[in-house]
């Protein structure tokens, strides 16, 4: 503790701070181009979404060619998957989230908007991930949202847009850390 | 443990701790429960001389190979592998879960090699000398490390548990009990001694600021999986590893560096780490929304539901074994708590109307493998075998019925439920809802 404060108040007075942070350690400086390398992620409030805009007509396009393969063709046809199966469902399953028969998809499940270009753009086509570029993720997620009745077929996905999509499910999330919520709970 | 040990070896009623034949720990720990190996007696002929070595096994009587670079394990324990129940298709199926054999082991620590795996993205083939993780964010200074950087730091080495929140997922909702020995209900827990840098201490060096409240970590593997960790969690006991059981991370494990939280759902503890960015909200990233979420009756759903609840399960006897005359037998299993030590573990032979207190092996580890054991006489009756674990904050395992009764069918993850064993009156064992 008396290290960091230390730390603290030579900071505060605006000199040595390069000379501190290596005694303290062996981490050395990360670059703007370190982090952008390693960082991918985007926030449900639109915080590092990227330039770029697309529509479902543009993402239905791509989707058949670099999506269909692992994701059914046609996608709204009802197949049953092992949950485990990666390859998930993305259409459908409306109002079956607390039944018997749940069908966790995209439109039925998934909190928000954002976190379908987040993932995708990451992860997807399964075998070349990162491959296409910001406005063809942009375009497949609008293809993805269009397809659950979420938007319009013609509706342009941006930066500025895709933060502001309601998602059905968005409200029935519960927040369980630190601790499950007693009425699901069962111990005493 | 002689044969005069066992000679004198008395049962009765005074011996029984519950009903069905579950004996008292002290009676099994202070006799002698050996079968079968009888010494044969007799002295040797010295009628006609013979090579001192006749009738020994060839590997006795010549020299064997010699010591290898890495060791295996036996030719004859081949079977003693993981099972994969969604095997890698030609590249195409992301999700590959190899789960531990449980029912083939002992102990507390599996063995590297047998460590459960779950990947989302196939395992990643990572050149150390090109992977760095990053701390950047609400930091004062943002810092990079390589495995080697992270080498020159005092270490922490210590045993944990990791489990798949998915563990048991099928026990929610099939209508029949799963029979696949103990794979499917059991296989995504194992037990690790895991040496790395504590993130407490690369944190201090970034100089986090205080409104922080989470971290997202970041992996190389092709999906660069992300997951968002609680800060207080960051700052108490999570580590980026970097050794695993002595050696170096398996690739499948992380190679070369991960993020292990100690008692959190497997998935948080992100493998192939190269990013962690500190900020003051989760990211909501894809494997914190439409995946590790427990949809409940409801139709609300548990999010961030990330310490693993209090569970047990016996590994022995189980489906893949049969009993194969009556007699003592030793029941053994583990127990486990996400949030601390396990204090106590009770077992039963009559489906939960009785109980007896298991003995435990210490030292018992916050957060670890506990192992569980307590001698059972079977008398050629139907049974069924239980165990029910307690942790330090007094946390019971439940049983199915009132799990599912908090929970519904459809949760998913977090199952830790009672598991149960039914034996048939031939000494056949199965997975049964009890």
């Amino acid at each position: 503790m008396f290290m960091r404060k230390t730390l603290v108040t030579v900071l505060m007075l605006g000199c040595a701070h390069s000379a501190m942070a290596q005694q303290s350690g062996f981490g050395e400086p990360a670059t703007q181009e370190d982090i952008d390398k390693r960082f991918f992620s985007v926030f449900p409030d639109g915080e590092f979404l990227p330039d770029g805009e697309g529509t479902a007509v543009l993402g239905k396009e791509i989707f058949e060619y670099q999506c269909h393969a692992c994701h059914l063709n046609p996608p709204d046809e009802s197949n049953e998957l092992d949950p485990e199966d990666p390859a998930d469902r993305l259409f459908g399953g409306h109002g079956t989230i607390g039944t018997d028969a749940a069908l966790a998809t995209v439109g039925s499940y998934w909190p928000y908007a954002t976190t379908v270009f987040n993932y995708v753009r990451r992860a997807m086509p399964y075998t070349a991930p990162m491959s296409l570029t910001n406005s063809e993720y942009y375009s497949i997620t609008a293809y993805l949202l269009y397809k659950n009745d979420i938007i319009g077929e013609n509706d342009v996905i941006n930066k500025d847009t895709l933060p502001k999509i309601k998602m059905p499910n968005a409200d029935n999330f519960i927040m369980a850390y630190p601790e499950v919520p007693e009425k699901y709970r069962t111990q005493e | 443990m002689t044969q005069e040990t066992k000679k004198t070896l008395v049962v009765d009623a005074t011996d029984q701790a519950a009903g069905n034949g579950i004996m008292s720990r002290r009676f099994f720990l202070n006799s002698a429960m050996a079968t079968g190996a009888v010494i044969a007696g007799g002295p040797a002929a010295f009628a006609q001389e013979t090579p001192v070595g006749e009738g020994q096994e060839d590997w006795t009587l010549m020299p064997g190979d010699d010591t290898p670079e890495y060791g295996d394990v036996s030719g004859f324990e081949k079977g003693r592998v993981k099972k994969f129940v969604a095997p890698p298709a030609g590249g195409r199926t992301a999700s590959s879960a190899g789960r531990t054999p449980l029912h083939l082991l002992h102990g507390t620590i599996t063995p590297s090699g047998l460590h459960f795996e779950v990947t989302h993205h196939g395992v990643p083939d990572i050149d150390p000398d090109k992977h760095k993780v990053v701390i950047h964010g609400m930091v004062e200074r943002p810092l990079k490390w390589d495995v080697e950087a992270l080498e020159n730091y005092s270490t922490v080495t210590k045993q944990y548990f990791l489990e798949c929140s998915g563990n048991g997922r099928v026990n929610w909702a099939q209508p029949q009990p799963d029979q696949n020995f103990m794979y499917m209900t059991h296989g995504l827990v194992s037990g690790s001694e895991w040496t790395g840098v504590p993130l407490s201490t690369l944190l201090d060096e970034c100089g986090v600021s205080p409104d922080a409240k989470w971290i997202i970590a970041e992996g190389g593997d092709s999906g660069a999986l992300s997951r968002s960790i609680p800060i207080d969690k960051a700052l108490d006991d999570t580590i980026v590893a970097i050794y695993q059981n002595g050696e170096r991370l398996r690739p499948s494990q992380g190679y070369p560096m991960r993020i292990l939280n100690p008692g959190f759902e497997g998935n948080t503890s992100v493998k192939w780490v190269r990013s962690l960015y500190v900020t003051d909200r989760p990211v909501m990233s894809r494997f914190e929304t439409s995946k590790y979420t427990d949809k409940l009756h409801d139709g609300k759903s548990l999010q961030f539901s990330l310490e693993m609840d209090v569970k047990s399960v016996i590994t022995r006897p189980s489906s893949a074994v049969s009993l194969e005359k009556k007699g003592m037998y030793e029941i053994t299993g583990l127990a486990w708590s996400g949030r601390g030590k396990v204090t106590k573990v009770e077992v039963s032979a009559d489906g939960g109307k009785t109980w007896a207190e298991a003995a435990v092996e210490g030292p018992i580890q916050s957060k670890m493998l506990t192992r569980f054991r307590i001698p059972w006489m079977w008398e050629g009756r139907p049974a069924i075998l239980q165990s029910r674990a307690t942790d330090e904050f007094g946390r019971v395992q439940p049983s199915r019925e009132a799990l599912l009764a908090a929970r519904g069918k459809q949760a998913y993850y977090h199952y830790h439920a009672i598991h149960s064993w039914s034996v048939n009156a031939r000494g056949a064992i199965r997975h049964v809802y009890a």
